[in-house]
């Protein structure tokens, strides 16, 4: 029986790798079933199991959303760690900027490059300095 | 000449702080290992999204996405990752200093610069030395959270779709080995586009679930996420193989002052007791 190769990632593990003959997921468009030699396809995933079948075993994981990409010998599932949603990434990009905006009021806008590579070369030194002095003993 | 009491004082304090940098070099020992083992759970992800997007550059997409554009630059946004602790040696400062070297050499071209920062250091560094600051992501701790860093990618994304910037650079420091930790200014988008092979059939494309558009957006802006968020937590990785080594040379130096500040202690009491003989002796001779 003909396999396909599937990879299932998250970003902060590796889920699942090996070979199937059959691979079920739920996409945002609907229930998908992906056999061997598959057009190639890419679509976005919904929160779901994700069915990956071996002749008669069978193991499923779950998926909280991502991405589904389909190559004729090759199945890759990004799966997100977390929901997301439009409106939550909206709030932590303001997040973001409030921070940067407190961190930096009242500041001008344009590199002092002197002061910077000034500050460098003293940090730089100082350094230097220190396994200069290790170096010595 | 010194007195015995100043010079014990003086190798008691230095004890201390050994004492101290010697349990920040364990601790920093400790957490090495972890930081590297969510380095390499997270390399996974990054290399499968990388195969994707390799695979998207090569489909006859019917949607050219803006992140590939090369346009006319004018102003450039850099994502400094730098750590949030300091205590680690050069590692901060390397990174800075190839930071403002590009952004001064695209000065120099008339492009603008502007930066958006992760970790408590590279913000209190543009802090003092200027620059237009877009996001800022601190304390993300020892096992960040992708979820922290998407507001911070978001704006920056916002940005170049805005046409505000053009260019995005990823800075940060790569993991080579324990010793070693090698600072990099990387060019994220435009994405540089893959060794083209001359003989992939390049005529098919993907049937795209919903919209081609949709997709792309959303998979290409995961890909800059996983990016960043790989680029944090190496650099996490680094900072404690960095502040392992500072601190160990710390202690070391440290034991060497103890040697020597003994050796003086010695001298001090010998000839303190030297003295007081001969004053005794002065004396009886006297008498």
């Amino acid at each position: 029986m003909s396999t396909i190769k599937i990879n299932i990632v998250s970003s902060s593990e590796e889920i699942y790798s090996g070979e199937a003959t059959m691979v079920f997921a739920t996409g945002t468009l609907g229930e998908l079933g992906i056999a061997p030699g598959h057009t190639p396809l890419l679509t976005g995933l919904a929160a779901g199991p994700v069915r990956v079948q071996n002749g008669s075993d069978e193991e499923t994981f779950f998926c909280s959303g991502g991405f589904l990409e389909v190559q004729p010998d090759l199945v890759t599932v990004l799966s997100d760690t977390a929901e997301r949603a439009e409106s939550l990434d909206e709030s932590e990009a303001i997040k973001a900027k409030e921070v940067a905006e407190q961190e930096l009021a009242n500041k001008d806008t344009s590199i002092d490059y002197a002061k910077a590579s000034a500050q460098l070369a003293e940090a730089v030194a100082r350094l230097k300095t220190i396994q200069k002095l290790r170096k010595k003993q | 000449m010194a007195n015995t009491k100043e010079v014990r004082k003086q190798i008691a304090s230095i004890k201390s702080t050994q004492k101290i940098t010697s349990a920040m070099e364990m601790v920093a020992a400790s957490k090495m290992k972890k930081t590297q083992d969510t380095m390499l759970e997270g390399r996974p992800y990054s290399l499968k999204i990388k195969d994707v997007i390799s695979h998207v550059a090569l489909a006859n997409s019917e949607y050219p996405h803006p992140f590939y554009e090369e346009r006319k630059t004018k102003k450039s946004c850099f994502i400094v990752v730098a750590s949030d602790k300091g205590l680690c040696g050069g590692l901060n400062i390397n990174l800075f200093k190839q930071v403002i070297a590009k952004s001064a050499e695209l000065n120099q071209k008339e492009i603008d610069s502007c930066f958006a920062l992760i970790g408590t250091k590279a913000s209190s560094f543009f802090k003092s030395v200027g620059g237009e600051v877009v996001a800022v992501a601190e304390k993300l701790g020892d096992k960040p959270n992708p979820d922290d860093l998407i507001g911070l990618t978001k704006v920056v994304l916002d940005l170049h779709k805005n046409n505000d910037i053009d260019q995005v650079y990823l800075c940060s420091n790569i993991f080579v080995n324990t010793m070693t930790q090698q600072p990099n200014v990387e060019q994220l988008i435009p994405l540089a586009p893959e060794e083209q092979n001359e003989e992939a059939p390049s005529q098919w494309d993907y049937i795209y679930e919903p919209e081609a558009k949709e997709l792309l957006d959303g998979l290409l802006t995961r890909y800059i996420e996983s990016l960043v968020y790989q680029a944090v937590i190496e650099n996490n990785a680094c900072e404690q193989a960095a502040k392992m080594i500072a601190m160990k040379n710390a202690t070391d130096n440290a034991g060497d002052l103890i040697k020597e500040l003994e050796l003086l202690y010695n001298n001090v009491r010998q000839a303190a007791i030297t003295q007081e003989l001969s004053e005794i002796v002065g004396g009886a001779s006297a008498v």
